[in-house]
Order: C-alpha cells, then sequence, then structure tokens
C-alpha cells in the first residue's frame, strides 16, 4: 500500500513537472511568434524611418541579429538559448540581453524580495491582530484592505515621496544606495500584496475558527489569541501558497512601476526603455523571464501542498485548491 | 470565490442586506456623478483643461482653484475632470475587449469541446503565466504607445480570465436541471438561450468585470505615467502623475489629486462590484 502510494505521488510530481515545461514551451513560442508575426517589420523597427531607405544597411542590420534567417531556424534558436542562457541581443543597444540584465536584476530582486517579506509580515499581522475581535476591529481591518488593493502602488509611491523624502527628508528621493533608499518602495510595493493576502487569510480563518478542533480548543480553555496562534493561523498557509504565484507577477508589475517612480535602477526601467523604443528582443526576453519565474513559483506552491497540508497527502495532489485571481 | 460566510442569524442578514442596500445606493450616486464628469465636464470644471494663466502658476489648492494650479497656471481639478474622459474610458473600453474576447473563447470551448477546448484551456495556461503588466507592456512594444494602444494592451493582457469564468459558468449553466426543464417543457432553444442560460453566465462576469475595471483604470493609469499612454499636455490622470511628480518638492497637489482620483474610481467600482458579489452569493 505504501509504495503505491509513493509511485502514485512520484507519478503526479512528474506530470506536474512536465505541465510546467509546456507552459514555458508555450510562454516561448507565443511571444516569439507574438513578435514575429504582429511585430511589423523589425529590421525597420531596429533602423528607424531614415535608415531602413539606405542601401545595403538593412541586409547588413538582418544579418547582424540573424533576422534574414528562415523563420524556424530563428524560432529552434530562441528555445535552444533558454538551455545556453543566450537571451538574445538587444535591437537598440547590439549587446546580448542577458548582459543587459545582469546588473539590473540584483535592486530589482531586492526590493521584489522585501516587499513580498513586508507584504507577509503586514498581513499576518493585521490577521492576527484583529481576530477574535469585535465588529469594529473587523470592520476596520477590512476597509484597510479595501483601500489596500484600491490604492495604486505608483501613487502610493509619490505620496510616500512627498510626506517623507520632500516635507520630512527621512528618506532618499531615488536611487538605490543602502537601506534607506529601499523602505519606501518597499511599503509602496507591499500594500497591495498586503491588502490580498490579509483577505484571503481573514476569510480562511473565519473557516478554520468555525471547524470542531477549533470548538475543542476553546473548551479547553484556550484563548482567541492562543487559538489562532497555535491552530488556526496555520490553516491559512493553504490558500497563501496558492496565491504565491500570482503575488510574484503582481510584484513584477508592480516593480515597473515602483522603479519609474523612485528612479531605481533595475529591470523595470531596462524594460520600460526597451517597450518605448521597441526594442521586441529585450521585452520579450524579459516577459519569458517573468513566465520562468511564474512558472516556477506554481510548480513549487503545488508541490508544498502535501506537505503543508496533511489531509492532501493521503491522495494525489491532483485535489490542490485551483489557483485564483 | 466561495462563500464562507457563517448561517445568518435573522437580524445579521437584515444588517447585511441594509449594508448591501447603502453601498448600492453609493454606488449608484456615484455612477450618476461619474455620468455627468464623463458626458459634461464643462458643467463641473470652472475652466477649461488647457487654460494656462501664467500670473497664477503653482497656486495651492484653495480659493478660486480648488485643488491648486500646475506649472502653467491650469487649473487642477478642471484637468482631473476632463481627464476622467481619457482614463475612465480606456479602462472601460479594456474590460470590454477583455470581456468580449474572453467570452468568444469560453464559449467556444464550452460548446464545441473536444481538441479545441483542450487547445483553448493550454492556450488560457500559457496566457496567465505572464504577469499582466508585463504582457500590456509586450503588446505596446509589438503595436507602439498611445490610449487606444494601452487600452487593447490591458484587454488582451486581462482576457484570460474572463475566458475560465465565462467557460466555467456555461458548463455548468448548460448542464443544470432548469435548463433541463426547459428543454423537456419544450422552450425554444432561442428563448431557453436568452432567459434562461445568458443572465445566469452574465452574472458573475458582471462581476468580475466590474472589479477588474478598476485594474484596468489603475493599469492605464500606471503605463502612461511610464510615459506609454496619453502624452503630458492631455489632461490625463497618468499623464498628469508624471508631470506632477516632477514638481513634487514645491507643489505636491499637482500629483497627488489625480492620483486620489484614480483611488476614488478603483474604490467605486471594487465596492459596487462586492456588493453585487454578495447580493449574488445570498
Amino acid at each position: 500500500m505504501g509504495r503505491r502510494v509513493t509511485s502514485r505521488a512520484r507519478h503526479a510530481v512528474l506530470r506536474r513537472l512536465l505541465a510546467a515545461v509546456a507552459v514555458l514551451w508555450g510562454a516561448v513560442t507565443v511571444t516569439f511568434f507574438a513578435v514575429a508575426l504582429a511585430g511589423g517589420d523589425q529590421v525597420a523597427a531596429i533602423l528607424g524611418p531614415e535608415a531602413a531607405s539606405v542601401p545595403g544597411l538593412r541586409e547588413e542590420t538582418a544579418a547582424r541579429f540573424g533576422l534574414d534567417r528562415p523563420l524556424l531556424a530563428q524560432y529552434l534558436d530562441r528555445l535552444g538559448g533558454l538551455f545556453t542562457g543566450d537571451l538574445g541581443v538587444s535591437y537598440q543597444r547590439g549587446v546580448p540581453v542577458s548582459s543587459l540584465l545582469a546588473g539590473q536584476i540584483g535592486p530589482t530582486l531586492q526590493l521584489a524580495v522585501s516587499a513580498a517579506v513586508f507584504g507577509a509580515v503586514l498581513a499576518v499581522g493585521l490577521t492576527v491582530l484583529t481576530a477574535g475581535g469585535g465588529r469594529v476591529a473587523r470592520g476596520a481591518a477590512s476597509l484597510l484592505e479595501l483601500l489596500a488593493v484600491a490604492v495604486p502602488p505608483f501613487w502610493f509611491g509619490i505620496a510616500l515621496l512627498w510626506i517623507f523624502s520632500f516635507t520630512l527628508g527621512w528618506f532618499p528621493a531615488f536611487g538605490a544606495a543602502g537601506i534607506a533608499s529601499l523602505v519606501l518602495p518597499t511599503l509602496a510595493l507591499a500594500l497591495p500584496v498586503a491588502g490580498v493576502l490579509a483577505q484571503v487569510m481573514r476569510q480562511e480563518l473565519d473557516v478554520a475558527d468555525r471547524r470542531p478542533f477549533a470548538l475543542s480548543a476553546r473548551a479547553r480553555g484556550l484563548g482567541p489569541k492562543e487559538l489562532v496562534w497555535r491552530h488556526t493561523l496555520r490553516h491559512t498557509l493553504v490558500p497563501v501558497t496558492t496565491l504565491s504565484a500570482w503575488g510574484l507577477g503582481t510584484l513584477i508589475g508592480g516593480a515597473v512601476l515602483v522603479e519609474k517612480v523612485f528612479s531605481r535602477p533595475g529591470v523595470g526601467r531596462v524594460l520600460v526603455d526597451a517597450v518605448s523604443h521597441r526594442d521586441t528582443a529585450v521585452v520579450s526576453a524579459v516577459v519569458v523571464l517573468a513566465a520562468l519565474a511564474f512558472v516556477v513559483t506554481n510548480l513549487l506552491a503545488e508541490l508544498l501542498y502535501p506537505v503543508i497540508d496533511a489531509r492532501l497527502r493521503s491522495r494525489v495532489p491532483d485535489a490542490a485548491p485551483e489557483t485564483a485571481r | 470565490m466561495t462563500a464562507t460566510l457563517a448561517s445568518p442569524t435573522p437580524v445579521r442578514a437584515g444588517r447585511r442586506a441594509l449594508r448591501s442596500r447603502i453601498l448600492l445606493l453609493i454606488a449608484g450616486l456615484a455612477a450618476v456623478a461619474a455620468a455627468v464628469v464623463l458626458l459634461a465636464p464643462g458643467w463641473v470644471a470652472p475652466f477649461p483643461p488647457d487654460a494656462g494663466d501664467f500670473a497664477n502658476t503653482f497656486a495651492p489648492p484653495g480659493g478660486a482653484h480648488l485643488m491648486g494650479t500646475d506649472q502653467l497656471g491650469r487649473d487642477v481639478w478642471s484637468r482631473i475632470v476632463f481627464g476622467a474622459r481619457l482614463s475612465v474610458v480606456v479602462g472601460l473600453v479594456a474590460t470590454l475587449l477583455a470581456v468580449g474576447l474572453g467570452s468568444v473563447l469560453g464559449l467556444l470551448a464550452a460548446f464545441v469541446g473536444g481538441p479545441v477546448e483542450t487547445l483553448i484551456l493550454r492556450i488560457v495556461d500559457v496566457w496567465l503565466s505572464f504577469p499582466e503588466l508585463l504582457l500590456a507592456l509586450l503588446v505596446i512594444a509589438l503595436i507602439g504607445p498611445g490610449p487606444t494602444n494601452v487600452a487593447v494592451a490591458i484587454g488582451i493582457a486581462a482576457a484570460p480570465y474572463y475566458c475560465r469564468l465565462v467557460r466555467a459558468q456555461a458548463l455548468t449553466v448548460v448542464r443544470s436541471e432548469y435548463v433541463e426543464a426547459a428543454r423537456v417543457l419544450g422552450v425554444p432553444p432561442l428563448r431557453t438561450a436568452l432567459r434562461h442560460v445568458l443572465p445566469n453566465v452574465g452574472g458573475p462576469v458582471v462581476v468580475l468585470a466590474s472589479l477588474g475595471s478598476g485594474t484596468a483604470i489603475s493599469a492605464a493609469a500606471g503605463l502612461s505615467l511610464l510615459g506609454l499612454g496619453s502624452l503630458p499636455p492631455t489632461p490625463e490622470w497618468g499623464a498628469m502623475l508624471a508631470e506632477g511628480q516632477d514638481h513634487l518638492a514645491t507643489a505636491w497637489w499637482i500629483a497627488i489629486f489625480p492620483g486620489l482620483a484614480v483611488v476614488a474610481v478603483v474604490l467605486v467600482v471594487t465596492v459596487l462590484g462586492r456588493a453585487m458579489q454578495a447580493r449574488s452569493l445570498r
């Protein structure tokens, strides 16, 4: 019996792995053909309207970026590049995309990780503080969550700049030097994530609170705070895990805007610059990298379910909750 | 999202009904205000949006200028009122586009089934693996910047959510007992589709679209802030934010108020969407 369960579990893991690889393949394929078919004449886009009419320059440029080869060969090259880390060459700057991003990924990662940690702490704090509280506490919490979801991070960033940088002078207004410059962008980026997390956690806490085990814990004399810390809080881990890939997407998208507001170096700046110059090589590489991060996070989340929730261990992890929006 | 409401006592249920009715009233009033601002901005705005007053630049809020003036002496409140047209309409068009595209694919998947359904679902999986804003940026890189293209980009990025929802709804409704009953009773197929299937597919889609239009309006402002939507002389909230940020140290009101307008609109559509959601769950 035990052996059958493990072989079934291994089978399920393998299937999830294959599905993740398939989605990633799809992401590369979709971006490649979207650029090739809807991107218009890429050589003309690289050269600009005047240079495109210079005789010989077209052919030379096309050869330089490998755009003169058959579409299928370019596509296979792109797929192969995934394994070698070759993300193509920037049309605008003529340097490999990987080296263009290498120096910028650090500050963005720093911002995203600190926002994720702070957002999670904020959400847990709000949930624990208002758990078992009265109607007023719960109302205030849900109002805060609503505001957190409705306030765009870019505007919150501007408001923080106005108050804490220009009026109070506590934090630098731009750049990415030192911890102080990380505080305000982190706050701006963490807010929407914290709002959604707190909402979902509170909902799940309410469900757990009505379970018989909560009643029996209360009967043993546990106070509301003890009940949350020792029993019901861990029930919120499953929906939070489900949301992790969504949260990653929100953080990546938000980071682009927050980096702009705080004039921080990072992938966001490179990306926006590439979009306004229609440098599709850079844009599609960044989009594919984001999809890779999403797929990996989702896969980890799916594999974590049975670790987090013992009830899912006896079944194939197929029973994992559907990814919520 | 599943209903996690406690079994309501009559008093609680009454209170909840009252609250949802109050929320609907607020949302209705906001909708009327929005209609006035969108259709007749001249009624609410005391100045034309591009009327500069060089003797009166950077005037703080108060007096003749409710929200102050900007670096060219233009009235910030008037620009917000006129800017609503572009900012809100771009978000709404994007949402309509997403609903349309998602519904077509979702209905196709639900009714054709087989390999077509599998193909559409796999495409949606890939589609959802891109962060929404990054997908919108990719589309803009392909078709170029500008307010129209921003609407298209946001619409394309949001469509897969509607596709999933419409497919799931269509499947449950078509297989439901009341549709079966209508068929047995001899109700003609078209009448069944319009009277029984459509309202039950449409409800949740309208809820998601209401919540989604807030995200879309916010995303449109964000893309303008990045310089990819409407550009500065145009009164548009994101473009105003971008302009105002340059003067944040001396004149906070130029950037803060257009952002507050985004917050207000997103709050209203979110509250409206949730009120509808709560009603449909009861």
